[in-house]
């Protein structure tokens, strides 16, 4: 049992701290979630792409360095750590790009990943539907056969990034006759600009267009942009959404760095102590967050599947992160209620947290269900 | 890297736990709790046997360490068993003891589990110094053989029997303390509080899937559920600081895990006794042992308080 790290990834460290010291722009770039912002998030990705640190833990033919999960939660502490910017295109690489590694073809590898990696094409998510949120497999959105692929009708809403993004992926209902909700699913990729696709953004609480609604009215997907086999799209979207909610989603460098951030305010306010007890909670979060991660990784290094303990993690971590913005802005005093900070933004930001990549009620059934062994019972 | 546990160190884990889930424990606790030490004594000498005691004791006085991992590894156990006596100072006691004299002379029977310590700073309550063999007051100006004690108070927890030691006796080490040995007094104490935590989570599960209203478990209703929900996240968001801490010693480390897995045991015995209803309240049913102790271990060895001191100083 150790904590050790080799010589070669403290020269990894090293290299990504110096890349990151070198590169990161010294003003912030405006919010994502903002045509501007959008924009200069997405020249960055391209800046990251460039010299190999857009997707380490990629292989190398995708524009990776196939560095390995240990030395990706180095590189992710060191980004954080030197306050670089959001990652615009996270559902791409943190969550489509996985998926693609795990079920998809050679030729929608070498054709999709490339472009996400250095930021040139840019993905949102398409799962929720007005009438499936928590319970996603009940959605309605239809993918109908046709000549040389599928076309896509009905409704997705709360789209994350739709509003500015190039392309999209999601689950449709391929098969209206299967016999149990979450079969007759098909996981497939589409163009957020073709025929037949309406783009309404939807202004998140601080007004800013973060998601969007999206109507789709026979809109043509060819059968190469279908990932896995028709039918198949629950458990594909499932085998990655344990990524999304466990290792890969948030990785603790983003709340090291956010704890530390914190400590600073604080001391900058002067130490107020009856701050003192939340301040030193998201200190000990964070750690427990990467020493969690790590016993995680160690895992699967060893071999093993993780499983619903990724539904823990989420719950965790999106729980920690508001609690730790809340802290920020009741240390700001006055200052705390002002929308132009980067506390704000951040504190907006964290409130989505239990909410997307399915409910934290959803995550704590899981955990009751699956990890406990409690019966199931009415929701 | 391999953040782990080796095979090694869960057949350890998983020998101490048949040890004691053999022994009986809870039949030891309570005799403990009326001041009846033989059931207790022998199950210390069980655990000794077992190498314990000499995990914390350096090899040149017959024991095997100093282990932390091994050590924590052992306390989740001695937790989850609810085990009774001065656990955590008996191996604060090997690791405060250095001059070779007074360690060649205590440390060897530490190690064997014939001899059994108590540890405090002077002026503080020191558990169970009654029947302790070697009591150690620490202080300022080094770590003295105290010459006795005061009449035993009573703990929340039964099981714990508080007494103060008598000022002066034998000055064993001249000086501070070795800083890591009341470190390891911290680490024991929340692996002891993380074992307690589980022990409360599985008996609560348990008894939620046994316990049956309005014609199914209890366990079904989602109210409970996301109780236990939480009361899992929690203890295992404590582990790896646990082990974390026992890794790297760093004063941080420990209070982090402290802290962690003191709020997670309450947390979990706030949840196991909620979701027993009536029967958890009662003396009787041995749930009592470990929901009276995840109270006690929250202030013994640093207070959550102190700890979130420590873990800001530490931060600069």
């Amino acid at each position: 049992m150790d904590l050790a790290l080799t010589r070669e990834e403290e020269a990894f460290r090293a290299e990504a701290r110096a890349w990151l010291d070198a590169h990161v722009p010294a003003v912030a770039p405006p919010s994502l979630e903002t045509a501007e912002g959008f924009a200069a998030h997405r020249a960055w990705e391209a800046e990251l792409a460039a010299d190999g640190w857009s997707v380490v833990d990629w292989p190398a033919r995708y524009g990776g360095r196939e560095c390995g999960l240990i030395r990706w939660l180095l590189f992710e502490e060191e980004y954080y750590a030197a306050g670089a910017p959001g990652r615009v295109n996270q559902n791409g690489i943190g969550l489509l790009g996985p998926t693609l590694l795990e079920h998809g073809t050679e030729e929608q590898r070498a054709r999709v990943l490339p472009p996400m990696a250095r930021g040139a094409t840019v993905w949102a998510q398409a799962w929720s539907e007005p009438e499936a949120g928590s319970d996603l497999a009940s959605l309605r959105a239809r993918a109908v056969r046709t000549a040389g692929g599928w076309l896509l009708s009905g409704q997705k809403t709360w789209s994350s990034r739709a509003a500015f993004a190039d392309r999209a992926f999601g689950l449709f209902r391929s098969d209206p006759d299967a016999p149990q909700p979450h079969q007759g699913l098909t996981y497939v990729m589409f163009d957020l600009r073709a025929p037949g696709v309406t783009v309404r953004p939807i202004g998140r609480l601080d007004g800013k267009p973060a998601f969007a609604e999206l109507f789709l009215d026979e809109v043509f997907v060819p059968d190469e942009d279908v990932i896995g086999a028709p039918g198949q799209g629950w458990r594909i979207a499932m085998s990655t959404a344990a990524n999304e909610r466990g290792l890969t989603l948030r990785s603790p460098g983003r709340f090291l760095a956010s704890a530390d951030r914190l400590y600073g305010l604080w001391r900058a306010q002067g130490s107020p102590p009856e701050s003192a007890a939340r301040v030193a909670d998201a200190l000990v979060g964070a750690r427990a967050h990467q020493l969690f991660t790590y016993a995680a990784a160690s895992r699967f290094l060893a071999g093993e599947r993780l499983g619903p303990e990724s539904s823990l993690n989420k719950v965790f971590w999106s729980e920690y992160d508001i609690a730790l913005h809340e802290t920020a802005l009741d240390l700001l005093g006055e200052d705390g209620e002002r929308a132009d900070t980067e506390w704000a933004e951040r504190y907006v930001f964290s409130l989505a947290g239990p909410i997307y990549a399915g409910t934290n009620e959803i995550q704590r059934d899981i955990v009751a269900e699956r990890l406990l062994g409690l019966p199931k019972g009415r929701r | 890297m391999r953040f782990l546990l080796d095979a090694e160190q869960r057949a350890f884990a998983g020998s101490l736990d048949a040890l004691l889930t053999a022994a009986g424990t809870p039949k030891a606790v309570r005799e403990w709790s009326r001041g009846d030490h033989a059931g207790g004594r022998a199950l210390w000498s069980r655990l000794a046997d077992a190498g314990v005691f000499a995990l914390a004791v350096p090899e040149e006085y017959e024991g095997l360490g100093p282990r932390p991992v091994d050590l924590a590894v052992a306390f989740v156990e001695l937790g989850r068993h609810a085990v009774p006596g001065p656990l955590v100072e008996t191996v604060t006691a090997a690791a405060l003891i250095r001059a070779p004299g007074p360690a060649k002379r205590l440390l060897p029977a530490l190690a064997a589990g014939g001899s059994v310590a108590t540890v405090a700073y002077e002026g503080a309550y020191a558990l169970d110094g009654d029947l302790a063999d070697v009591r150690l007051s620490v202080g300022p100006g080094g770590v003295r053989l105290a010459p006795g004690h005061d009449p035993v108070r009573p703990s929340l927890d039964p099981a714990r029997r508080l007494t103060r030691l008598r000022p002066g006796g034998e000055l064993l080490a001249a000086g501070p303390p070795p800083p890591e040995a009341l470190l390891l007094a911290r680490l024991t104490t929340a692996a002891q509080a993380l074992g307690v935590g589980l022990a409360l989570l599985e008996r609560t599960v348990g008894y939620v899937r046994r316990r049956t209203q309005f014609g199914v478990a209890v366990g079904s209703f989602q109210a409970v559920k996301h109780r236990l929900a939480d009361a899992r996240m929690a203890l295992e968001f404590a582990r790896p600081l646990v082990l974390g801490a026992a890794v790297t010693m760093a004063p941080a480390d420990v209070a982090a895990a402290k802290v962690s897995a003191c709020e997670a045991a309450y947390a979990c015995a706030r949840t196991a006794l909620q979701l027993h209803g009536a029967i958890g309240y009662t003396q009787e049913y041995d749930l009592s042992l470990w929901l009276t102790k995840a109270r006690a271990l929250r202030t013994a060895w640093g207070t959550p308080q102190e700890c979130r001191a420590d873990v800001l100083a530490a931060h600069g």
